[in-house]
């Protein structure tokens, strides 16, 4: 293998090319438009355009990726994690190309690909499995449920990431909840199949990581538990499992092995099995490909699961280090993304201005300083993976880490995982799958500071503009900021905190540079980037960034409002301007259109949700610049409502 | 260049007698600040509020950059007459863009923001400075124009105001109005005059007959939108260049057109990163003895706002009782003159007229620091040509045209006044410390003088002298010039810019500097005729 094209983006991107810079091996990027600027790209030693944002237009087509491969002389692919990662055909079309395909055969990601045939294999191998049932259309539904047994998942077959999953506690509801899963599934996949499945509360999520080679070695690399998810998707992964005992382990890992023995399985895979509170555990799926999470199964066992996946793909053995791996220690990732976790999750755009960690912890991700997350990908920033001798140190060097991270320029979950990773419930090994969805996002997402430690930062942020201003200033430079013969007002800045829309600060410094006002607080130090203050007898340092502020306990976002505002930005009385990121699905009027208050005037798509735009008051449409089809970004104007 | 040691200690009793004293001074004038910065009061600047519009001094600091310094001139102006301390207006030099700029504002809250006399006084000073310094000069107008009761002071010296304008402009300084409400009658020659002008819509009214006028001189009904608002003088009449959507939007406005001025300082810049003084700037407070007979050492002072405290002195063992120097302020390079024991003779006079014309040699600005009860009376130094020799600095003082600051560190009586650049002079700034006394001469002597005189009038012409009504005479004057000769009755009839606190000595100075250096620093060509 001298040249490996990764088809895929973002930070796996990253981190198969950078384990290819450590092997001596090639890179080639492909990518779409949207990612025309993107680090991964500018990394690569070629890279090729796919075409459009959309990941049909781009990541998804089968032909352009080979033909890329190809052009750039790649002799072989991996497929990293989603887009192509688990298809069946485009593994054959890039082994039919005469590449190295770096993941399991196409027959045995085709038999996994299938929920149903999934399950039924399994079962055959001697791998216990929860009660379930396919659903071809002919049978009588509530009879197959009622042989599943309440409560259950409608889950789809080709599906993943919760997508077109539905929770039936009873009979009631079953019709219903088949259906909206058909339907998610059919709009998400492509494939309308969905099945029934036993579901066991207060479970756990746990999954065997699975390395096999072409000679005959399945060898299990531990377990992870992915536990804390939050409707289905995983927010942090850990490895080992805080409940897995070593006969457990063992259990599993047999039952991992059987599986990938099953299937003759070679590179890397996952086991994904759910654990019940009870401690019994039942096959879910197999992924077959490089997950999200392995950066914590490399910490804990010290190797590099994309090395070995290149070594299996050449064809030589797995070696020695991976056929008997020495766990060592505990390894905690978290996904940090960019959403709005008090408004419930909400994904969110923009560019992400500064990303920067401490030392303590490792860093995978597709973004660099300036980077725009844009609303075609998933919005996750990076992950972050703590490892240190025990459970509990990883959990606070991981919390402290993101604490202390230059995480700005949009909203993002950081504090929602610091205060996850510092929860009872979380330290204590208890959080079981239901553990988010049983919180409250409000009070979990909250920001790490109180509103008076934001007051402070602010303040901070404050002297640190009036330093930058000082020593940008063209005359005068030398003499005491704010000097006033007759001292009559103080100095403002106004910031949007996470609490206030706008928040004045107020500010006075005396001849020495002494702080005045606000009284009780002692200026120790301001340069534009760093500011020292001492209250209540305590001195602390704050870091000051043009988006945030840094605090040793925490970071807060802070931006300032500009001194004057730009009069043609101002917006009419009855915009409607859109709350998120999104695409514009259907518009519901026209212009000129009278409208009652409340009524539906358009549907935006934003991470596969639909939000309907309501007429806040009655009128009339009078303008309405959007289309069907169009892309919107958070504030742009959608209608306005005239008299 | 020798650095100055200071034998001040601020532990002696002395020392801390002479902060007391100080410090109850300046509590004093931070007193009198809070009734100025009141404006007309919290019944008018409430109804000023509600109406949404912002008060004089929150719109200078939206207009000047953030955390630079600003100078207030006069903010007590006519605290002694039967006006509102302040005049109705504030008026100052700042920082706007980048660019030293004079700002003038009216105070709507007092009586509409009508000029009287000493308002009038006031502007033309800020007019001065700009003039003479080369400031762009913004007005930020609000003012129902004359104080009609004192009219008659007014009206025709006012005239002025609008000349200066255009004589600015034909200087190449441009004038900027901002035009926040009223501005009506000869108030219109304001943006009439002016080479900028942004008014704010809704709030701008200018014209120079209002409705009534206009009925009474021709008939003609009319509405005060027509005749004189700002989307008017925006799209018809073409007097606003620039329509403000409101009062933050129109000072926005005033800083873009001061951005783009493409303006440059004509004067030398300061040296870079020059050292502040080794000396703590604070012990200033203890160096005035509270007695204002007891001297105190100006290089104590020199050595708390040069830098580095460097300072090299020129003739130091000729003439001792006014030390000559030279130093820099904040990168500024200066000659400083400063009385060192209050008396000026010959020596001293003859020594400072040469130094001032090394100055203009070398094109250096000029402090002086004063502190003198006047030139030296008595036979032997009138038949010594105390006259010619004090003429020759007074000569040399008015035709240098290298920038003056003069400040008054204690007193500045008689012709010596004059001879250090007093106001009359024509200096950049006069700043002022709180126990400054300007007067002819001392209370004591004054009263004594008349006492004098009219003892030998009643003596020519035979009659007993009323020892009583003397006494009560002597009482009566020392009380008046006593009164008189404060800083703050100075300050009052505009005599001085600013009473500064000692401690911003250094930084007024600085200040003035970098504002005179807006314009070229060149010495003097020609001096009068030097009476030998």
């Amino acid at each position: 293998m001298n040249r490996l094209l990764v088809a895929n983006r973002g930070e796996i991107a990253r981190r198969i090319f950078a384990t290819c810079r450590r092997l001596g091996v090639g890179t080639v990027a492909v990518f779409s438009d949207a990612d025309a600027g993107a680090p991964f790209v500018a990394e690569a030693d070629l890279a090729v355009a796919l075409g459009g944002a959309a990941p049909a237009e781009s990541y998804l087509r089968i032909d352009a990726v080979v033909e890329a491969a190809r052009r750039t002389g790649a002799d072989a692919v991996h497929p990293g994690y989603g887009f192509l990662a688990e298809n069946a055909t485009f593994a054959q079309a890039v082994i039919d190309a005469g590449l190295t395909w770096v993941g399991p055969s196409p027959e045995a990601i085709r038999a996994m690909g299938s929920k149903t045939e999934a399950r039924e294999r399994m079962a055959a191998a001697g791998v216990p499995v929860l009660p379930g049932a396919h659903l071809t259309g002919g049978e009588d539904l509530a009879t197959v449920a009622a042989g599943v047994g309440y409560p259950l998942l409608v889950k789809a077959s080709a599906g993943g990431g919760g997508k077109g999953m539905r929770l039936v506690e009873g009979a009631d509801a079953l019709a219903a909840s088949v259906a909206a899963a058909q339907r998610e599934a059919g709009a998400a996949f492509g494939d309308e199949t969905v099945f029934l499945e036993r579901y066991a509360p207060r479970s756990r999520h746990v999954e065997v990581q699975l390395m096999g080679d072409a000679h005959g070695n399945v060898v299990a690399l531990f377990e992870r538990d992915c536990s804390v998810q939050r409707r289905h998707q995983k927010v942090i992964e850990e490895c080992p499992s805080p409940v897995v005992d070593r006969a457990l382990r063992a259990q599993l890992s047999e039952a991992a092995v059987a599986a990938g023995r099953a299937l003759a399985y070679t590179g890397a895979g996952t086991v994904e099995f759910l654990l019940t509170a009870e401690r019994e555990f039942f096959f879910l799926e197999v992924n077959t490909r490089l997950q999200v999470e392995h950066p914590v199964t490399e910490a804990v066992t010290g190797l590099d699961l994309v090395e070995l996946q290149l070594l299996v793909a050449e064809g030589s053995p797995l070696p020695a280090a991976a056929l008997d791996p020495q766990p060592r220690g505990h390894a905690i990732e978290a996904r940090l993304y960019a959403e709005d976790v008090p408004a419930g999750y909400l994904p969110a755009t923009g560019t992400v201005s500064r990303l920067r960690f401490a030392d303590t912890v490792r860093v995978d991700t597709g973004v660099s300083d300036g980077s725009e997350i844009s609303p075609h990908y998933d919005p996750m920033i990076a992950k972050v993976i703590a490892h240190a001798d025990t459970r509990e140190q990883a959990a606070r060097v991981l919390a402290d880490a993101l604490a202390r991270a230059q995480v700005q320029g949009t909203i993002t979950n950081r504090d929602f995982l610091v205060r996850v990773l510092r929860h009872r419930e979380f330290l204590s090994g208890e959080a079981d799958t239901e553990f988010l969805d049983r919180s409250d996002p409000a009070e979990l997402g909250a920001p790490l500071l109180d509103a008076e430690q934001v007051q402070r930062a602010a303040l901070a942020a404050a002297l640190a503009g009036q330093a930058a201003r000082r020593r940008d200033a063209r005359v005068q430079d030398g003499l005491p900021s704010g000097w006033r013969n007759n001292p009559a007002l103080a100095q403002t800045a106004t910031f949007t905190t996470p609490y206030d829309e706008g928040l004045e600060v107020r500010y006075r410094l005396d001849r020495d540079g002494r702080l005045l006002e606000p009284e009780g607080i002692e200026l120790v130090r301001a340069t534009p980037e760093e500011v020292v203050l001492i209250c209540e007898g305590v001195r602390r340092a704050y870091r000051v960034d043009p988006d945030a502020v840094g605090t040793p306990e925490g970071e807060v976002a802070l931006s300032e409002h500009p001194r004057f505002a730009d009069p043609s930005a101002a917006v009419s009385a009855g915009s409607l301007l859109s709350p998120m990121p999104g695409t514009v699905l259907r518009v519901l009027v026209s212009a000129g259109a009278q409208v009652p208050a409340g009524a539906p005037l358009l549907v935006l798509e934003a991470m596969k949700m639909e939000h309907e735009v309501l007429a806040p008051a009655a009128g009339t449409v009078s303008e309405l610049p959007v289309a069907q089809g169009d892309q919107v970004q958070t504030g742009t104007l959608l209608a306005v409502i005239g008299e | 260049m020798s650095v100055l040691r200071s034998q001040l200690d601020p532990r002696t009793p002395a020392a801390q007698a002479a902060r007391e004293s100080m410090l109850g001074r300046l509590a004093e004038l931070d007193e009198l600040l809070e009734q100025v910065n009141g404006g007309g009061g919290p019944k008018y600047v409430e109804r000023h509020r509600k109406r949404g519009k912002l008060l004089p001094r929150e719109r200078i600091e939206l207009l000047i950059d953030r955390d630079a310094p600003f100078l207030e001139l006069q903010p007590f102006m006519a605290q002694h007459a039967d006006f509102h301390v302040g005049a109705s207006n504030v008026t100052g030099v700042g920082v706007v863009e980048g660019v030293e700029c004079v700002l003038g504002a009216s105070d709507p809250t007092v009586r509409g923001g009508t000029s009287n006399p000493y308002t009038l006084c006031k502007t033309m000073r800020a007019q001065e400075i700009a003039l003479v310094n080369r400031l762009p000069l913004i007005n930020l107008v609000e003012s129902g124009g004359a104080d009609l009761p004192t009219q008659a002071e007014i009206f025709v010296p006012g005239g002025a105001i609008f000349r200066n304008l255009t004589r600015l402009s034909a200087r190449g300084i441009p004038t900027v109005s901002l035009v926040f409400g009223n501005s009506t009658a000869g108030g219109a020659y304001l943006p009439g005059m002016s080479d900028y002008n942004v008014f704010v819509k809704g709030g701008a009214k200018v014209f120079l007959g209002g409705p009534p006028l206009v009925k009474m001189a021709t008939g003609e009904e009319s509405g005060d939108e027509e005749l004189g608002g700002a989307e008017m003088h925006a799209r018809t009449s073409g007097l606003a260049d620039y329509l403000a959507v409101d009062e933050r939007d129109a000072l926005r406005l005033g800083r873009e057109i001061v951005a783009g001025l493409n303006w440059g300082k004509l004067g030398p810049a300061p040296a870079p990163d020059p050292p502040g003084p080794l000396h703590d700037p604070e012990d200033l407070l203890s160096l005035v003895p509270p007695d204002p007979k007891v001297p105190f050492d100006p290089l104590e002072v020199l050595a708390r706002i040069l830098d580095g405290s460097r300072y090299d002195e020129f003739k130091p063992l000729y003439g001792t009782s006014l030390s000559t120097g030279w130093g820099s302020i904040h990168g500024y390079p200066v000659g400083v003159l400063a009385n060192v024991r209050g008396i000026l003779f010959s020596e001293e006079s003859e020594k400072a007229a040469q130094f001032i014309q090394l100055a203009n040699q070398k094109n250096t600005s000029l402090i002086f620091l004063h502190n003198t009860t006047g030139f030296m009376v008595g036979r032997e130094y009138e038949q010594g040509g105390i006259i010619k020799d004090g003429a020759k600095m007074i000569n040399a003082v008015s035709n240098s045209t290298v920038p003056h600051l003069s400040v008054i560190i204690g007193g500045s009586y008689g012709a010596a006044n004059y001879a250090m650049s007093g106001r009359a002079y024509d200096p950049r700034f006069v700043f002022a410390w709180p126990n400054a006394q300007i007067s002819v001469m001392g209370p004591a002597q004054l009263a004594g003088v008349l006492s004098i005189v009219a003892r030998a009038g009643a003596q020519a012409r035979g009659v007993p002298y009323d020892e009583q009504a003397d006494k009560a005479m002597r009482t009566a004057v020392e009380a008046q010039i006593e009164a008189e000769q404060t800083a703050l009755s100075n300050s009052s009839r505009g005599y001085d810019d600013a009473i500064i606190d000692p401690r911003d000595t250094r930084t007024a100075l600085g200040f003035a500097l970098s504002v005179a250096h807006n314009a070229p620093v060149r010495g003097a060509e020609a001096f009068g005729v030097f009476r030998m």
